[in-house]
């Protein structure tokens, strides 16, 4: 498989009116691989994401493209006013021309094939997120960039979502950055997990990150797990705000 | 037919069928107050014409434009709403233009005409300017089609997708501003944004497709125009209002005649 890489972040820092978003964030995504970046709400994941995509401005550090690239882009939720009178067809051209043979089939690749001439308004959540799919793949992206992809869809379409997005990976050879909320669904597709708390916490194959003492810090998963790895080698902890604490403000409880 | 009514029906067709699509734009982006602020100003641009010595639609497109400039400036402050910003914007205006023409006291202005428009005195150069601006004000609209919409319906994704959000948005901005100096002489500052948002709002419920609520929305204008016209030459009263309250009628009987409506 091709190692060439299609996105670089870099020493990315981003603070808004004082407050830090993002610090010293690096991130690599090849082609024919797909990144998760996991953390909880309020961890830059989406920020980052937005950087990535040009839409906002790192205050400092690198964001390098691979030149001419295509990038289909995946919002975080999207839905469309019911005073615009729109198909779910004419939604999906409004990102890219294409016939409606092409919209048809890109729609079958995603397993939503019978929606092409529903108003976009009258499907489920779980379809409106095949058919965001279906758009971005008709730019034919060398990156797909997935924000929260499995947002408002129920357990099972969670698990086939995935599959999906593995298999397009294969098929397409393309590089993929989505955002997810947990780790164990991503876990089985996944080629790199970055988790994220305003800082990359730890990162790397998803079986190690499972094992971090900085992801069962952030994330886990019942508190003996938590007691079990607290007297272990982790190097630093979070405040509410989720700032890295130093040692000696840890308090009488370590 | 009389003259006068031939070209105040002519004129009123020109507005309607470019408010009508610039509108259904509107009512999708909720931009009704928006629109309503920049009509507010029209007057001040009728002033800056007449001291510039320069056609009042060409001051009402630039004094539009500025406060459009002006609102996007005030809206890098958090304080105040947007909603607030037009309350300000709109009424400020409007109390300003009605100051400064009183101090012009060479310059004669039918204020009212301005404010709830003069139909019935469209001249042949009106409609030059009508059918000039509106007919300019389409072939934008037409060309702009495909990235408003997209950003119109998720501005991020079309950026995305390549889509140059501001620019756009500044050209719908210079559509409003041109419509609004090419209406006022129809329906007045006051009562233009009814022309924009009525019959688009009329359509909605008929249409499947967002061209096809544009085309209605500017047939719907163009029926109110007529209605509007015969009522006030029935009943002898104001042609402008009389417009908009035909428009509100087909409004009214839209929404309870029965129809194969979809739920969208």
């Amino acid at each position: 498989m091709s190692v060439e890489p299609l996105l670089t972040v870099e020493n990315v820092n981003l603070a808004i009116r004082g407050a830090p978003i993002l610090q010293e964030v690096n991130l690599r995504v090849s082609s024919g691989e797909i990144v998760a970046l996991i953390g909880p709400n309020g961890a830059g994941k989406s920020t980052l994401v937005r950087i990535v995509l040009s839409l906002i401005r790192a205050d400092s550090g690198r964001i390098w493209l691979k030149p001419g690239i295509r990038v289909g882009y995946m919002p975080q939720r999207l839905t469309v006013s019911d005073t615009l009178p729109l198909s779910v067809q004419r939604f999906i051209t409004l990102g890219a021309p294409a016939t409606r043979a092409r919209v048809q089939a890109a729609l079958e690749e995603v397993g939503a094939p019978h929606v092409l001439d529903s108003p976009v308004q009258a499907i489920s959540g779980g379809e409106m997120q095949r058919v965001l799919l279906a758009r971005a793949l008709l730019r034919e992206p060398d990156l797909l960039v997935l924000d929260e992809p499995i947002q408002g869809v129920d357990l099972n379409g969670q698990y086939e979502l995935y599959d999906l997005i593995s298999g397009l990976r294969q098929r397409r050879g393309c590089g993929i950055l989505m955002v997810s909320h947990e780790l164990h669904l991503v876990m089985a597709t996944t080629d790199q997990v970055l988790c994220l708390n305003r800082h990359v916490c730890c990162s790397g194959h998803p079986d190690h990150v499972a094992r971090d003492p900085a992801y069962l810090e952030l994330f886990g998963l019942d508190g003996a797990q938590r007691l079990a790895i607290y007297h272990h080698h982790h190097n630093h902890r979070h405040n509410l705000h989720g700032a890295v604490v130093e040692p000696a403000e840890r308090g009488a409880h370590g | 037919m009389d003259e006068f009514l031939q070209r105040a029906l002519l004129g009123g067709f020109g507005v309607a069928l470019a408010t009508g699509p610039l509108g259904a734009f509107i009512v999708w982006r909720r931009m009704a107050y928006f629109g309503d602020t920049l009509a507010h100003s029209g007057l001040l641009g009728v002033v800056l014409g007449a001291v510039l010595h320069i056609n009042p639609q060409l001051g009402v497109v630039a004094t539009c434009l500025l406060v459009a400039l002006a609102l996007v400036l005030l809206q890098r402050q958090r304080r105040l709403a947007t909603d607030t910003l037009l309350g300000i914007l709109a009424h400020a205006t409007l109390s300003l233009g009605l100051v400064a023409l009183a101090f012009m006291e060479t310059v004669r202005v039918d204020l009212v005409s301005y404010l709830f428009g003069d139909i019935l005195a469209i001249n042949a150069a009106d409609l030059y300017w009508i059918w000039g601006g509106g007919g300019l004000a389409l072939a934008a609209l037409a060309w702009l089609w495909r990235p408003l919409l997209a950003i119109t319906v998720h501005e991020e994704l079309a950026q995305v997708e390549g889509v140059a959000v501001f620019p756009v948005r500044l050209a719908f901005m210079l559509l409003i501003a041109m419509v609004i100096a090419v209406a006022m002489k129809v329906v007045g500052i006051l009562l233009i944004t009814s022309l924009l948002i009525i019959p688009a709002a009329a359509a909605r419920r008929f249409a499947h497709s967002p061209e096809g609520m544009a085309a209605l929305a500017g047939l719907l204008g163009c029926a109110a125009v007529g209605l509007g016209l015969w009522a006030s030459l029935r009943w002898d009263t104001p042609a402008g209002p009389s417009v908009v309250v035909a428009a509100t009628a087909l409004f009214a009987l839209g929404s309870v005649v029965p129809g194969r409506a979809r739920r969208y």
